[in-house]
């Protein structure tokens, strides 16, 4: 059987649906690492982590940052469920430098009082953020 | 006869009634377009989330999931979703009504109260209610963070054995015109039927299946709420829109017939000063 060329790629969070369309080919940040997924992959079912979502449409690679969620790959389509998901192009650079600067400080500060998971995370968040949306510009 | 000046001022003050009537309903419709712009946002999301969610039932083994454990039903959480502000018909009085019956219902049970919404505190703190918890200014924006953290506390009040059961009460969004008040339970999950075709695939895991599941359960607590939250906010602005229409309409009558009122009695006025200035006339000739 011929593999299909496409796959139909639909993103969702819970306040938009962010995209809705046929791809090449997608890359999720799996929690055990990414994930790619050409079409004709074999149905599968992970758990996403924060990082970044890519994929290539028309030949043109798309970055979206995206923060924890879920990913169904069915024969004729790709679900991803994102709690938090932003276009490389739709993120404010400047704000995430902003909470990058300041997660970095909260850590560095090393007292005991500070929600350390949180800052991290929260550093974590903001370096993927910046990355998409400087792949993002770096593509243009 | 009514002193044509009294009849002036009510005109006067129906028309000001009118103008703010009619500002609300503007108010209200630019808000529903957005409110119903963000249900419909976030349909898909709670659509998909039931796919999965069903999809994945058939195949984990039946588990004891501490969310979908079923305990009877002694301890009831009813979460009731009213509006902050009044001026919009019937809406909050549908839904008190409705938990209310709930109440009477279930009055062999204890039942414990979780208020959103000033309408909704302002009613029950007046009366001998238990309520555990109370929140208002969530439904003007609702944001996924505020389902969320509501979803969080719901299911470590759940997952400790507090409750038995959570229950939701809400107006959904059926069109402009029409809400309809849902009462429905969300914790413990209900066991997901009819799988559809997907169900039969043979699935590669990234994961153990039951630790996906485990990890998806409270994310679609959090969605169900987010959408009775979207739902409840569209429709209050429905149902204010509604509202001030009519009462715009009924200051419209109003001012009709005050006017009618008033341009008889000024005509009675001026009929009896020529009647009085004809039989003087007549009485000098």
């Amino acid at each position: 059987m011929a593999l299909p060329e496409k796959i139909h790629l639909e993103i969702v969070t819970p306040e938009s649906h962010l995209f809705s369309g046929d791809v090449d080919s997608v890359t999720v940040p799996a929690n055990t690492g990414y994930l790619g997924i050409l079409p004709g992959h074999a149905p599968l079912l992970a758990e996403l982590g924060i990082g970044e979502i890519e994929y290539t449409l028309d030949g043109k690679v798309e970055y979206l940052f995206c923060s924890w969620g879920f990913i169904e790959v069915l024969p004729e389509r790709v679900v991803i469920l994102a709690q938090a998901a932003e276009a490389g192009s739709d993120i404010d650079i400047k704000r995430a430098e902003e909470a990058k600067t300041r997660a970095e400080k909260i850590l560095a500060s090393a007292s005991v009082d500070i929600d350390f998971d949180r800052a991290q995370l929260a550093l974590i968040r903001a370096i993927y953020r910046l990355d998409a949306a400087k792949h993002k510009a770096a593509h243009r | 006869m009514a002193n044509i000046r009294d009849i002036r001022r009510r005109i006067t003050s129906a028309k000001n009634i009118q103008q703010i009537t009619r500002a609300m309903k503007f108010v209200s419709a630019a808000r529903l377009r957005k409110a119903q712009d963000r249900v419909i946002a976030a349909r898909p999301y709670a659509r998909q989330m039931v796919a999965v969610l069903n999809s994945l039932a058939s195949r984990v083994p039946e588990q004891a999931h501490p969310l979908l454990a079923t305990r009877g039903d002694d301890r009831i959480e009813l979460v009731v979703i009213t509006a902050d502000r009044g001026l919009c018909g019937a809406y909050n009085t549908n839904i008190i009504r409705q938990a209310l019956d709930f109440l009477v219902k279930n009055s062999d049970k204890q039942v414990g109260l979780n208020i959103l919404g000033k309408r909704g505190r302002d009613f029950f703190r007046r009366r001998a209610y238990a309520v555990r918890n109370e929140a208002i200014g969530v439904l003007a924006q609702p944001t996924f963070a505020d389902a969320a953290a509501i979803a969080r506390d719901l299911i470590e009040v759940f997952t400790k054995g507090e409750k038995d059961q959570i229950w939701l009460v809400y107006n959904e969004f059926k069109s402009v015109v029409q809400q309809r008040v849902i009462m429905e339970p969300i914790l413990p999950i209900q066991r997901l039927e009819n799988p559809d075709d997907t169900a039969r695939l043979d699935y590669l895991y990234d994961e153990p299946p039951a630790e996906i599941f485990a990890n998806l359960l409270p994310r679609h607590v959090e969605a169900q709420i987010f959408r009775a939250l979207l739902e409840a906010a569209a429709s209050e602005q429905g149902a204010r829109m509604a509202a001030m229409e009519a009462a715009t309409n009924n200051a419209g009558e109003m001012i009709e017939g005050l006017t009618l009122h008033a341009n008889k009695v000024r005509q009675a006025g001026i009929t009896k000063e020529l009647i009085e200035v004809v039989s003087g006339a007549v009485s000098t000739e």
